[in-house]
């Protein structure tokens, strides 16, 4: 089968890349490298660290939780240092990235959209739970660049590595809730449910939730009592049962879900949730709203 | 080895509407993806799902705007069914309880887009793909659809048979995240890819770091051809720093572009005198580029999209996430001064060939959304038909591999489609697999076996092996070769392309993968090893990489998102055809085959594209 594709000859212009160019459509194969070759190689990019390292105006110091089950050397969990180089508009996530493609491929942390939608790498940067990719560092001292940024996994979560926690029990506390919208009457065809630009608003803050675990991680509540619900979850409730298109029965229903033992009453309004939600969601304020529809809904029975 | 009727890989939007739709039809269905599905990137889309819905709206109108906005290299049988299902699918995402914007009269909000002859672009706030993927989410919840979640898909598993269209898919191969273990997954009725887009092969893009192409590389190397690989989307607003997106929604709401002398280019400069800022996204992202070249940019590298004349409540109400956005990533107060923007690499119009069934050419394989070409957006894809697509098409794939008959298909699809061969395309290097045929490559003549299992298992090994090797072996990391390879395409294959430029590119492209023999992964551990992850990822990059290039090098006409500075016109003479570009065991092989333009009851004629 013809590929189609015939390679260029060589114009004889003396650049190095089309030299090579010139001799790979030659014919000549790729040759692995030997482990010199790969030492050197390896070295060549360290040097190159330290370059961007010295040359840069200012630098940033990361001190890092690392832990591995797995690593005899990273059993014991440890705190590393990195030294990275500061850009204007530096985030967090930025810096540990850096870290980890210029010092330690093994440096793991979850993280992908960078924009604080996805909820991944929220973690605890000096004391308090943020998304490392919202997190400005310069943001974290009073003025100028900070000289240490400490950055932990969430705390009240078991730690898988390093920044990874095992997110499991917060997945579990929210499919606990029923969450899922649930009304039965809805109508045929191409026909939409109504719904007020009032109701609409009112559910808006609480639908904004990424799940990213940062309000489950700094609640003393939660911390204490691995059978709560949490922030997240509660949220999750209102979200469904304040929205005007399911029915009755079945805000009654969430409402049941919510006001058990583990459910809303817990809370103790630190606000603490409130405070490192990312999406500024008033969770604490949904919360108490549960616990007042709750007593009026019993209130019907005395 | 885990057994089910279909796999899922990847749960974002298309995934999600895939994985429901077979468990409608009655299949056990599992979504097997390396994030939880609500990370997925999905989630970032701001601006809306195009659909038919209101009275002076029809489907047919939809579909004629996006042939227009294809720049008639869009197959008509994709989009009339894309068009004609947009609305029972975006309808049942609200009876899914999908937070939509709302009018006074309560009825689902639809705002106005680019190149769109009706404002039909439904919304949730600035946040229209964050509530999608939610809603999916809980449905698939509600459902109790297995998810195997943070497993990585690193390989298919077919037969092996010389010709692609006589091969079968009978399942993947994933490793996963937490414990390091490499496990077969059996399909008996298929496997879906929806694995999303591959930004992560440009340096400056709106797409994740998750982004890598991984369902596009692996179909390919499977052997199922890649369309259309040269038309990349450059989203026109994209912050500066960051690549993170500003919805075309601000221009939709009133939102305005300006040069650094305060002129409204799109129109004081022509490059869309009706349309201006609601021209098609190619354009717009031209015409910033040439206001920059040209000197009228600020520092030499943006423009300004200014939206404080529409008034803080509006903005609030309508575009609140695009004010936290500009705050959180560019340090700008929306409601206070204008946003600076500049294009950024945003979707892959390109994909794996499938027809509009969401079948590929390989039995039991089937791809949708983003990692697919259907194809619906042809050369340039509107805004706001990207979420459509998912439902659309997700659906489709899902309900088709779980056996359910949606009559035949008109799109053909694979070799046999061929009708025209590439002949002397200029490479300044052999590109593809490097020496030996490639291991992973689905050999021929290799032991043809008709036991499924027996598939898999032998797959499976296969990546066994590749794995240790990495995981043994001393080496070299693969972010440099990663970064270097996002700067070529960055640099030469870009909004503006020229001949030589692409060429460089493929010899750095080369470059990669000459280096890439030589990587190694340097955390030893089992345990959520993302160094081996990545690893894996960027092989697939350079794979998707050199498609887009070598893509990009044959096609020398200037149609929708594909400039050529050599190339400076339309020509349907000889460029209106699809490019396909077959693996074919490591020496790619070029293509093209016939674009559809005859739907159910027209038959749509090239006109020349003004807005």
């Amino acid at each position: 089968m013809s590929t189609g594709i015939t390679e260029t000859e060589d114009d004889g212009t003396e650049t190095q890349t089309q030299a090579v160019g010139a001799a790979r459509a030659a014919g000549e194969t790729y040759t692995e490298m030997d482990s010199q070759e790969i030492e050197a190689a390896n070295e060549e990019a360290r040097r190159r660290t330290r370059e961007l390292v010295e040359e840069a105006d200012r630098t940033v110091k990361l001190k890092v939780f690392r832990f591995d089950p797995e690593v005899p050397e990273k059993e014991e969990p440890r705190f590393d240092t990195f030294t990275v180089p500061f850009s204007k508009g530096m985030t967090v996530l930025d810096a540990l990235m850096w870290a980890r493609d210029q010092y330690d491929s093994s440096l793991t942390f979850r993280h992908s959209c960078r924009q604080a939608v996805c909820g991944s790498d929220a973690l605890f940067v000096n004391g308090r739970q943020r998304l490392g990719c919202k997190t400005q560092v310069a943001d974290l001292a009073d003025s100028g660049i900070p000289k240490k940024v400490r950055i932990e996994p969430l705390p009240h979560a078991e730690v898988v590595k390093d920044l990874v926690v095992d997110m499991e029990h917060f997945y579990d506390q929210m499919e606990s809730v029923e969450p899922y919208f649930q009304g039965e009457d809805t109508p045929d065809g191409l026909e939409e449910q109504y719904q007020s630009r009032e109701n609409r608003e009112k559910v808006k803050m609480s639908t904004r939730c990424i799940w990213c675990g940062a309000c489950m991680s700094s609640c003393n509540i939660a911390a204490g009592n691995n059978d709560y619900l949490g922030p997240a979850a509660i949220n999750k409730a209102y979200r469904f049962a304040m929205d005007d298109r399911e029915g009755e029965d079945l805000t009654e229903h969430r409402l049941n879900i919510i006001e058990q033992e583990h459910g809303v009453w817990r809370c103790q309004t630190q606000f603490s949730c409130t405070e490192v939600c990312p999406k500024d969601i008033p969770l604490t304020e949904h919360i108490q709203e549960l616990k007042r529809e709750a007593v009026k809904k019993n209130l019907k029975f005395w | 080895m885990h057994e089910h009727d279909v796999i899922v890989v990847g749960g974002g939007g298309a995934g999600l509407r895939a994985a429901i739709a077979a468990h409608e039809e009655g299949a056990d269905v599992a979504i097997v993806t390396k994030l939880h599905p609500v990370r997925s990137h999905t989630g970032a889309a701001e601006g809306g799902i195009n659909a038919a819905l209101r009275d002076g709206d029809d489907p047919k109108d939809h579909a004629y705007d996006t042939m227009k906005g294809s720049d008639y290299l869009g197959d008509a049988p994709a989009i009339e069914t894309l068009c004609e299902m947009s609305p029972e699918e975006t309808i049942q995402l609200e009876h899914w309880g999908m937070p939509f914007s709302r009018e006074d009269d309560g009825r689902v909000s639809q705002r106005p887009f680019g190149g769109l002859s009706f404002p039909r672009t439904t919304y949730a706030g600035a946040e229209t793909g964050h509530h999608l993927l939610h809603t999916m989410y809980e449905q698939v919840v509600k459902r109790g659809i297995t998810v195997y979640d943070e497993f990585y898909v690193t390989e298919l598993a077919t037969t092996d048979h010389p010709d692609p269209e006589e091969r079968e898919c009978h399942g993947c191969i994933a490793y996963d995240i937490k414990s390091g273990d490499l496990v077969g997954f059996e399909a008996s009725g298929g496997v879906i890819l929806a694995t999303g887009g591959d930004g992560q092969a440009f340096d400056h893009t709106t797409n994740a770091v998750a982004n890598t192409g991984d369902g596009l590389a692996m179909a390919y190397r499977a052997g199922v051809p890649v369309e259309d690989p040269e038309f990349v989307q450059f989203h026109p607003t994209t912050l500066p720093s960051t690549g993170v997106l500003i919805s075309e929604g601000v221009r939709g709401e009133g939102g305005i572009l300006y040069n650094g002398d305060g002129e409204r280019f799109m129109f004081e400069h022509g490059y869309a005198n009706n349309d201006g800022e609601l021209a098609s996204r190619d354009v717009v992202s031209r015409a910033e580029l040439t206001e920059v070249n040209e000197g009228r940019g600020i520092e030499d590298e943006y423009v300004y999209l200014d939206m404080r004349h529409l008034g803080e409540e509006r903005v609030v109400d309508r575009l609140e996430n695009i004010l936290h956005l500009a705050e959180d990533f560019e340090g700008v107060d929306g409601l206070d001064e204008p946003m600076p923007v500049k294009p950024g690499q945003h979707y892959h119009m390109g994909g794996i060939e499938t027809n509009e069934n969401g079948h590929t050419c390989i039995d039991g394989l089937y791809a949708a959304g983003e990692c697919a070409c259907v194809s619906v957006h042809g050369s340039n894809r509107l805004g706001g038909n990207a979420l459509p697509e998912l439902i659309v098409f997700g659906a489709r794939a899902g309900y088709h591999a779980a056996g359910r008959d949606l009559g035949e298909a008109r799109i053909p699809t694979g070799p046999s489609a061929r009708t025209e061969d590439e002949t002397g395309l200029d490479t300044p290097v052999s590109p593809g697999a490097i020496d030996q045929p490639d291991p992973d490559a689905v050999a021929d003549g290799g032991a043809m076996t008709a036991d499924p299992a027996a598939t898999v298992e032998r797959t499976l090994d296969g990546e066994r092996a590749r794995v240790e090797e990495m995981m043994e072996r001393d080496g070299i990391n693969h972010a440099e070769i990663r970064s270097d390879l996002q700067d070529a395409m960055t640099q030469n294959v870009n909004v503006f392309r020229e001949k030589e430029g692409i060429q460089d590119a493929l010899e750095t492209i080369r470059d990669c993968r000459e280096r890439y023999q030589n990587v190694a992964v340097a955390d030893p551990s089992r345990t959520f090893n993302t160094d081996l992850l990545h690893t894996i990822e960027t092989r697939n990059l350079i794979d998707v990489a050199e498609t887009i290039a070598l893509g990009a090098l044959a096609r020398e006409e200037f149609r929708g998102a594909h400039w050529r500075a050599e190339h400076q016109a339309r020509d349907d003479e000889d460029w209106l055809k699809h490019t396909m570009i077959a693996w074919n065991d490591g020496e790619p092989d070029l293509y093209y085959t016939d674009v559809l333009l005859e739907g159910e009851e027209k038959t749509y004629e090239p006109k020349i594209r003004s807005y």
